[in-house]
């Protein structure tokens, strides 16, 4: 396998808000540019389907949601190559990129890669979210935009987090049977988060569009719990109840179908892979890259824009991804510093902007301890159904870290890959060992970035080398590996 | 476990098989959406355990929505689009070889 | 600075070669401590494939192959008691073993290989060379391409995860001592004793074992021995889990306990770089896939790239420093294999026992002749 050639200017790895405003730019700046996702359609997760949604799903979803339009017409309206269906599986230490689309392998190469692979929900790990029936609030959005359905039967959201009020709204208004929405954010996360009030009223649309969601929710009659602890998701074969500690005592709500939702977090596996640095951020209580303001991370030629970088939302993402579009153009001499300059201004005001909601809405949203460092018998690896128990025990066997822990526990190891378990093992160990998540670290991701048939390897193995005099498996007959 | 909301714009019909019974659904539906539509909770075994799951996340993360789509195993429902005359069935547990053991 | 820590011994090196000294240093009585790294050191534990293999080894050394014999032979009981100790299922499983071989030319080459160990080594050494039918026999799942396959009864494979956690396990038991996240700084010989400055702490102890793998390069001069050890990368791929097929570990492809199969492997000279490449792993994948077709459609999960330690010849180093007495290198690449040999027979010479006679050649001073 010879080195691959430069097939592209810039390479965009991620077709939601950040990778399509990104690709758009890089486009329209005359760069050569490819648009991947690994999904049927552009639109990332929150404009997930936007342009095949059905009319009156798109009407009840509302602006918010068809404004992904104007970023999906952007992109056809330049010349840029967009491969969707495209599952990128290894990006290597020359930015050779990898990828599987129709089962074919395919490989490219660019000196700029902005990777907007955008973010995951928080797991929420609580006995008996395993169970099926449990799902999270997000997951009943993507099935609303991309399949006009809502979940049957009697619906309980629990949680915190700005979507988590979002979806309850959404679902009653496609007339589903929301009967509850289960609060868990302490009262102490109120006192902290009113420092960053001030900043939040200049982004004053968001907190009215907060207070009406609110609003609705508590005409509409169902119940609501504050401050609920101890959830607990009960049932034989499904979920059957949510169980909690709420006001003073034991409540339980009866449902169908139980939607959890602790905010957002940076889907970090791509990072991790090129070891770029990361930091702990510990009021999002999630990971970052570490970028500058056109997201050039500490590896050359690599930048990260939107949530997967940190958590911004949407109208932010597509402000980072113009920008990192524009370093990479700057960086390949196709803008002079003046134009660089000029064209960034505005977008680093757009940012500002947009951000300026977030120290307030963290704090606010803030998850409880007991979510992110859940009780001993909590599964955290659902792969490999390993408990909160099981990592602590690995700490006091000696492990210092979730890859030592991944090695002797399991956890991890399965196909998922620790994207839903990493983010708990981190917290969960940093508590046990008294140290921070910094300290601890994070698994070591390595390709392939999600789980691939061998097959899919071995085509790209050189005919004349995979059995040859010189292959890897003559070893020195004297020493062997075991 | 899903159900269509009413008034929308109808898409053309998919028939696939789910566990040798004919489901119908829409173009476009993923095979995750279409196997809730038809009141399936769970999509199947885990290999440790035996544990009943289903699918979690609906967007390629979680690994829980895993079944078998003609023959091919560990199939990430959510990931994959529907066709006519498709075969799903539950994952029960570890990969099976044919004919093995 | 806090009061030195007093121990009998001190192990350097938390792998599965430094847990098994410390093991059987414990196990005998001994007041152990034993130092380790962070999570993100070099490990090559962690990479381990798991076989527990005598075939092949130790060709122009036979005192290697007998020191292999051994410890194949003394697994079952290692295995045994450290389940009894600890709870922990090894999943050693010694049903023979297979070098696959894809030509004609391959396997008379292997076969002869092992009869020329059977020659130098002069005692009982059993193998078969098989034609592809009889493989096929053994596993069906066997592709065409396999011509045929080096079989020793004697092979077998275990958990280098379990193993390794089932030693730390016993350890702490045994009231063993580990000290994690702790890298050293100083070692000190001083009136009989070992003084090691790590973490900011301070430990001392009258013997110190270094068995830090790559890092005994830099450490074993310290106490006035040489253990010029070089990184040897190997990439291996690990699949989703199948139900169980294959019975005899192979020496490239084995499916652990867990019904999952591990592919290997690679042997490449990059310095202390434990990526993985695809250029590697793709040949790996073809490799397993002629060997075993159906594994085509098996879904990779992880792939690793370990470093391995590995001296001039292959063989280990085992000394006693003359300089600063009651310090030992201990370094070996079939940390696995040789397990029951470290926690039994060398720990025993660690304690001020019999030198066992298989190792006697195992000095660095050897490489110096190797040179003239």
């Amino acid at each position: 396998m010879s080195t691959v050639s430069m097939t592209h200017d810039l390479i965009v790895i991620g077709a939601g808000p950040a990778g399509m405003a990104a690709a758009a730019s890089a486009a329209a700046l005359g760069l050569k540019t490819v648009l991947l996702d690994e999904q049927a359609r552009m639109g990332g997760q929150i404009y997930r389907n936007v342009q095949a949604c059905d009319p009156k799903v798109a009407a009840l979803l509302g602006p918010d949601y068809t404004h992904g339009t104007t970023l999906t017409d952007a992109v056809n309206r330049t010349r840029l190559e967009v491969r969707t269906g495209a599952l990128i599986w290894d990006v290597a230490p020359d930015l050779t990129v990898t990828g599987l689309q129709d089962r074919q392998a395919f490989q490219i190469r660019a000196p700029q890669i902005i990777a907007a692979t955008g973010a995951m929900e928080r797991p929420s790990p609580v006995p008996g979210w395993t169970l099926p029936g449990v799902l999270n609030a997000g997951a009943a959005q993507i099935a609303l935009k991309s399949g006009g359905v809502v979940p049957q039967g009697r619906i309980v959201l629990a949680g915190a987090g700005p979507l988590l009020l979002l979806v309850a709204c959404q679902l009653l208004d496609a007339g589903a049977d929301v009967v509850g929405v289960v609060e868990t954010s302490p009262g102490h996360n109120r006192v902290r988060a009113l420092r960053h009030l001030p900043a939040a009223l200049a982004a004053w649309p968001y907190l009215a569009k907060g207070l009406r969601m609110m609003m609705r929710l508590r005409k509409s009659g169902i119940l609501w719990f504050a401050q609920a602890q101890a959830l607990e998701i009960q049932g034989a074969d499904c979920a059957q109840a949510l169980v909690f500690q709420a006001g003073g005592r034991t409540q339980r709500v009866d449902a169908d179908c139980v939607l959890l939702h602790h905010g957002v977090i940076p889907n970090t596996q791509l990072s991790r892979l090129l070891r770029v640095d990361h930091r702990w951020d510990d009021r999002q209580l999630a990971w970052q890259v570490v970028t500058d303001t056109f997201g050039q991370t500490s590896r050359p030629g690599l930048r990260v824009a939107g949530d997967g970088a940190a958590i911004g939302g949407a109208l932010a993402a597509e402000a980072s991804g113009a920008l990192a579009a524009l370093g990479a153009a700057h960086q390949l001499g196709r803008l002079t510093d003046d134009d660089f300059a000029t064209r960034a201004r505005p977008l680093h005001r757009s940012l500002a902007r947009h951000l300026a909601i977030r120290p307030f809405l963290d704090e606010l949203y803030r998850p409880p301890t007991w979510i992110v460092q859940p009780a001993d018998a909590t599964i955290v690896c659902r792969c490999e159904e390993v408990t909160a128990g099981r990592v602590r025990e690995m700490a006091r066997l000696g492990c210092v870290g979730p890859n030592q822990t991944k090695f002797f526990s399991r956890c991890g190891m399965g196909p998922c890959q620790g994207r839903i378990c990493g983010s708990t093992v981190t917290q969960v160990l940093a508590a046990e060992l008294d140290k921070s998540p910094n300290e601890v670290g994070a698994y070591r991701i390595r390709a392939p970035l999600k789980p691939i048939p061998l097959g899919a390897l071995s085509a790209l193995a050189v005919p004349a080398s995979a059995h040859g005099p010189s292959a890897p498996h003559c070893a020195p007959p004297n020493v062997e590996k075991e | 476990m899903f159900r269509k909301i009413d008034g929308l714009a109808a898409r053309p019909a998919v028939s696939l098989f789910f566990e040798d019974r004919s489901i119908l659904a829409q173009e476009g539906d993923t095979i995750a959406i279409a196997l809730m539509n038809a009141g399936a909770r769970a999509f199947r075994e885990t290999p440790l355990s035996g544990a009943a799951r289903g699918p979690l996340c609906l967007m390629g993360v979680c690994f829980d929505c895993l079944v078998e789509v003609d023959g091919t195993p560990n199939v990430q429902a959510c990931m994959v689009a529907v066709r006519d005359g498709m075969r799903v069935r539950l994952q029960h547990g570890a990969r099976r070889f044919e004919g093995g053991t | 600075m806090n009061r030195a820590m007093e121990s009998d011994t001190l192990v350097i090196g938390g792998g599965v070669v430094g847990m098994s000294v410390a093991y059987g240093l414990a196990r005998a009585g001994e007041r152990v401590q034993l130092l380790d790294e962070g999570d993100d050191a070099y490990r090559a534990a962690r990479g381990n494939f798991g076989l527990v293999w005598v075939q092949g080894k130790g060709l122009g050394q036979p005192d290697y192959t007998r020191w292999t014999l051994q410890a194949a032979a003394a697994w079952p009981e290692f295995a045994a008691e450290l389940t009894q100790r600890t709870g922990v299922d090894l999943e050693l499983a010694q049903p023979g073993g297979m070098t696959m071989c894809l030509d004609d030319a391959e396997l008379s080459e292997r076969g002869a290989l092992l009869e020329r160990l059977r020659d130098q080594l002069d005692a009982e050494y059993p193998f078969a060379v098989l034609g592809s039918a009889e493989v096929r026999r053994l596993i069906p799942e066997t592709g065409p391409a396999v011509a045929g396959a080096v079989m020793s009864p004697l092979d077998g494979h275990v958990s280098p995860l379990r193993l390794l956690r089932s030693l730390v396990q016993a350890f702490h038991s045994l009231g063993g001592q580990l000290c994690a996240g702790t890298r050293i700084e100083a070692v000190e010989h001083q009136g009989g004793q070992f003084v090691v400055r790590a973490a900011g702490r301070s430990f001392a102890a009258g013997k110190i074992v270094l068995a830090a793998g790559l890092g005994n390069r830099v450490l074993a001069p310290l106490v006035g021995l040489r253990a010029p050890v070089e990184p040897s990368r190997g990439q291996i791929l690990v699949t989703e889990r199948v139900r169980p097929f294959l019975r005899y570990p192979t020496l490239y492809v084995r499916q652990t306990g867990e019904g999952v199969l591990q592919i290997g492997d690679s042997k490449e000279d990059v310095g202390l770089d434990d990526g993985t490449t695809l250029v590697q792993l793709s040949k790996i994948a073809a490799r397993a896939a002629r060997c075993f077709p159906l594994l085509d459609g098996v879904n990779i999960v992880r792939t690793w790239g370990a470093l391995r330690v590995m001296s001039p010849d292959g063989f280990p180093i085992y000394q006693a420093s003359s300089e600063c007495p009651g310090a030992f290198v201990v370094t070996c690449h079939s940390g696995i294999t040789l397990a029951p040999q470290h926690a039994g027979p060398l720990a025993g010479w660690i304690r001020g026992g019999l030198e066992p006679a298989p190792i006697r050649n195992f000095k660095a001073e050897r490489f110096d002749v190797q040179k003239n």
